[in-house]
């Protein structure tokens, strides 16, 4: 079976045609669904498929939040008593692993989803149904690594999980066991997402679209990407080592039996640094798409925010042992990844410029997007400076394990990207839903976030160069010490201030749910945009676009509205959205053939929480946890990714197809 | 179901890069896995010589006998390359005969894998005897696991050829399989030279 879809003129409906649904192992039809719950659970249509991303995301970042509201919670007062030492140690843990794992890396992976193939002009990914495997498999993922709360207590060491405290004596439940199969899951998803998105932006681009065309979040998604692609096997290699050693006796981190605990660090943190570029480039992606339209000038210096991205994504790589001054490495390596941390401070400073100067002298329009991404600007600026104070490996050992690099963390990654990730859900909004969200309540929603995340973190720079450490699940009034920089006060207000950013993200899904109820149509083109997305109908057609345009110009969209005035050199309107969408209606590919559903990809990755289910508690399951992998794979290699010509009505005969994003 | 086949595989062509997706996944995919080889062969580079109380590297490595079976899994490339020439002339016979030959090549390198296994075992070094251990059973089992699913895809192409159900370009699902198979011979000479010939 196949969608067929062929553009219509506005206001005929499409017939649904008959089809012929090819069978696999002669008893399996393909999912024909076009609407209800099938055509979501089914689909590999990159737009729902990214939906569906943002609405896990979001789940996960509710549930996080709501572990980070109670360590505040319990450090509000002091001798807290809302958690429990154990609890709270689970906690912290499952908060850091949710935010990072569960929440900013699919929120990031929904955007890449939806909006690469739309703006390189594709019609879907490079592999549609790897792209629907990818997102059942982090469903897996997150639910093996929450699990364990319902099965004798979470995971427990800490996100980074250092040996001893992953080994069997300080973590006797099972929640380790869950968070390494759990996150071995997830790097699964991530892995393929990366090559799939990899593909489908170096091979997909519609005609003309050189890699100097592309816009930035592409970009700068492609070189999250690339990272993801050499990051994950080093964690995966690593969760390998920790599961052997906890499910079959091997001993690779424990020092009485003669291991180095220093090689869990390094195998960590070579994944780990380059992860949190994972985490924030998508969100400087978003905001130099945001900036530009709302201050309605072309990005500053566009090479050079294509070039830092790609440069932190080298250097990035370079600077891992930052994270471990304090355990002994010698004076050579600690002076060369001080300096190489300080060396990748650069093309980030070179980003902030960049924004700045796209900013200045603007036209700028203050929308909620418009705010979250200047917010980002100021707030990541701070984080990044705090950072620079870690690259100093003197004072970095005074910082470690102190509430200053708590500080310092949540102003990059609150700061920076999950502000980017919200200027992205008020810019994109009307493109995914067809219909604007609130501004005002978007603008509350921005202050109150604002607000409560300088009041959160902001006192932690200083209780924690007073000394407070990281990860103390009780204060006392006795040693909370007097005067300005006394813990207790500072407690009060940063724990005041989890609440109000409560506040914040409760107004979102509030301003979501009222936005949903609204029978308020957004207009085509409602920021006047400059990339290929907006340059189709909201939500686009299942196809993206009637014809795959070709570009000619960096900002094409905007090229097609505005041209210069030969005379006077003014820039002025020569077309409107509505124009060339009718444009595109009139020359539309005649036959276009998109990917069709598929069972396999929902199988096979169902079938990998039950082999870490197995793996935990009894072989044999893990047995036929395998056997649903194997089945699957062989079911989808004998299925083709796109059901045979005869499928269509009337059958192709492939001389009229017009297919210039090809599916594979 | 033929034609759509072809069909396809001539859309496979026009990509921005000129290289196919699927065999650009492909390099990606085995870039990737140059760092999962790469984190394992470190561990075991770190721990080869932390031997406890039991066998030494020394003491338990037939050079000899994994030379022969490293030789039969290199000469698998050999044959893996014929498989493709075959399938690009569209000689089905061949295809399917130098693609089985290659298959029988990796279950003997394999099989080998296992004796050598089980006579280290019998010199007592097992999983959890010492680090190096289970450095030692980590990489090369994770190496041999490679080479297992890479036999499992090579009969299987064998049988899905010879009911002419592959999806796509047959040339091309052949020299996937064949870009699999050279990294994973490739890798195998990494580790029998870091593993095996330079001494501890």
């Amino acid at each position: 079976m196949a969608i067929i879809e062929r553009p219509v003129p506005v206001g005929v409906p499409d017939i649904p045609a008959p089809a012929t649904p090819t069978r696999t192992f002669g008893a399996l039809r393909r999912p024909v669904a076009t609407t209800g719950w099938k055509s979501w659970v089914f689909t590999v249509d990159h737009k729902k498929l990214g939906i569906m991303y943002g609405a896990v995301a979001m789940f996960f970042f509710i549930v996080g939040g709501i572990e980070a509201v109670l360590i505040r919670l319990q450090l509000a007062a002091p001798n807290g008593k809302v958690l429990s030492a154990d609890v709270y140690n689970q906690m912290f843990t499952m908060h850091a692993t949710t935010m990072v794992f569960l929440f900013v890396m699919p929120m990031a992976a929904a955007f890449a989803n939806y909006f690469v193939p739309l703006q390189i002009g594709a019609r879907d990914v490079a592999f549609p149904r790897i792209n629907a495997f990818g997102f059942w498999t982090l469903v897996g993922g997150g639910i093996i690594v929450n699990l364990s709360w319902f099965f004798g207590g979470a995971a427990d060491g800490g996100w980074f999980m250092y040996a001893p405290n992953s080994g069997p004596v300080f973590s006797p439940s099972n929640g380790v066991d869950f968070w390494a199969l759990g996150l071995q899951i997830t790097g699964i998803a991530s892995l393929t997402g990366a090559v799939n998105l990899i593909v489908t932006v170096l091979n997909m681009r519609a005609p003309g679209m050189s890699l100097m065309k592309m816009p930035v979040f592409t970009w700068l998604q492609l070189v999250v990407q690339f990272l993801l692609l050499f990051a994950i096997p080093v964690i995966t290699v690593a969760l390998f080592l920790l599961s052997f050693q906890r499910s079959f006796g091997a001993t690779f981190f424990d020092v009485s039996a003669g291991a180095d605990p220093l090689l869990w660090q390094h195998l960590f943190w070579i994944f780990g640094h380059p992860e949190v570029y994972i985490l924030v480039l998508p969100s400087f992606g978003i905001i130099s798409e945001v900036l530009p339209v709302f201050s309605k000038k072309p990005l500053f210096g566009y090479p050079f925010v294509v070039f830092s991205g790609a440069a932190i994504g080298f250097v990035g790589w370079g600077v891992w042992a930052h994270h471990m001054f304090a355990s002994g490495l010698g004076p050579v390596s600690v002076a060369v990844f001080s300096i190489a941390t300080m060396a990748i401070a650069v093309p980030t400073g070179v980003k902030i410029v960049n924004w700045t100067m796209t900013i200045w002298g603007g036209k700028l329009n203050f929308t909620a997007a418009m705010h979250f991404a200047i917010g980002l600007v100021v707030l990541f600026t701070i984080g990044g400076l705090s950072g620079v104070t870690h690259a100093v490996a003197p004072s970095d050992t005074q910082q470690t394990d102190t509430y200053y690099i708590v500080a310092h963390f949540h102003y990059v990654l609150f700061g920076g990207a999950i502000f980017g990730l919200f200027a992205g859900f008020y810019y994109w909004w009307p493109k995914m839903f067809g219909k604007q969200l609130n501004e005002r309540l978007g603008k509350a929603n921005f202050w109150l976030m604002v607000i409560g995340m300088n009041m959160t973190f902001g006192p932690m720079h200083m209780i924690g160069l007073q000394g407070q450490p990281r990860r103390m699940y009780v204060w006392t009034e006795a040693r909370a010490g007097e005067g300005f920089f006394n813990l207790a006060f500072w407690n009060r207000v940063a724990s005041i201030g989890s609440l109000v950013l409560s506040i914040g993200v409760l107004l979102f899904l509030i301003n979501v749910v009222k936005t949903a109820r609204s029978k308020q149509v957004a207009p085509l083109d409602p920021w006047d945009a400059r990339t290929l997305e907006w340059m189709t109908t909201s939500p686009p057609k299942e196809h993206n676009f009637d014809a795959i345009p070709t570009v000619h110009h960096l900002d094409e969209f905007f090229h097609r509205k505005y041209a210069q005035d030969p005379v006077t050199h003014e820039i002025k309107q020569v077309a409107t959205a509505e124009d060339i969408m009718r444009d595109q209606e009139a020359n539309a590919d005649k036959h276009i053939h998109m990917p069709s559903p598929s069972y396999w990809p929902i199988i096979l990755a169902g079938g990998l929480p039950v082999i870490a289910l197995g793996v935990i508690y009894a072989i044999p399951v893990a047995i036929v946890g395998a056997a649903i992998v194997v089945l699957a794979m062989y079911g989808w290699s004998l299925e083709p990714s796109t059901a045979p010509d005869t499928d269509f009505d009337p059958p192709a005969s492939g001389d009229g197809t017009k297919e210039l994003a090809p599916l594979g | 179901m033929a034609d759509a086949a072809v069909h396809h595989a001539d859309h496979g062509h026009h990509t921005s890069t000129g290289l196919s997706n699927n065999k650009l996944g492909m390099w990606l995919f085995l870039g990737s896995e140059c760092l999962l080889f790469g984190g394992l062969i470190s561990t075991y580079m770190i721990y080869r010589g932390r031997v406890g109380e039991g066998p030494r590297p020394g003491n338990v490595f037939d050079i000899p006998f994994t030379s022969v079976s490293s030789f039969v899994l290199l000469m698998s490339s050999l044959t893996m390359v014929l498989a493709v020439a075959a399938a690009q002339k569209r000689d089905d016979r061949g295809t399917t005969l130098w693609l089985t030959v290659t298959g029988l090549l990796g279950a003997t390198f394999v099989g080998g894998q296992v004796y050598e296994f089980t006579a280290m075992y019998n010199e007592g070094l097992g999983f959890t005897t010492s680090l190096f251990g289970s450095a030692f059973y980590t990489l090369t089992g994770f190496h041999g696991v490679h080479v297992t699913v890479g036999v499992i895809m090579l009969l299987s192409l064998v049988g899905i050829i010879k009911r002419s159900r592959v999806p796509g370009d047959k040339a091309e699902v052949v020299e996937l399989v064949g870009l699999y198979w050279h990294f994973v011979d490739v890798v195998w000479i990494i580790i029998f030279t870091l593993v095996y010939l330079i001494p501890t």
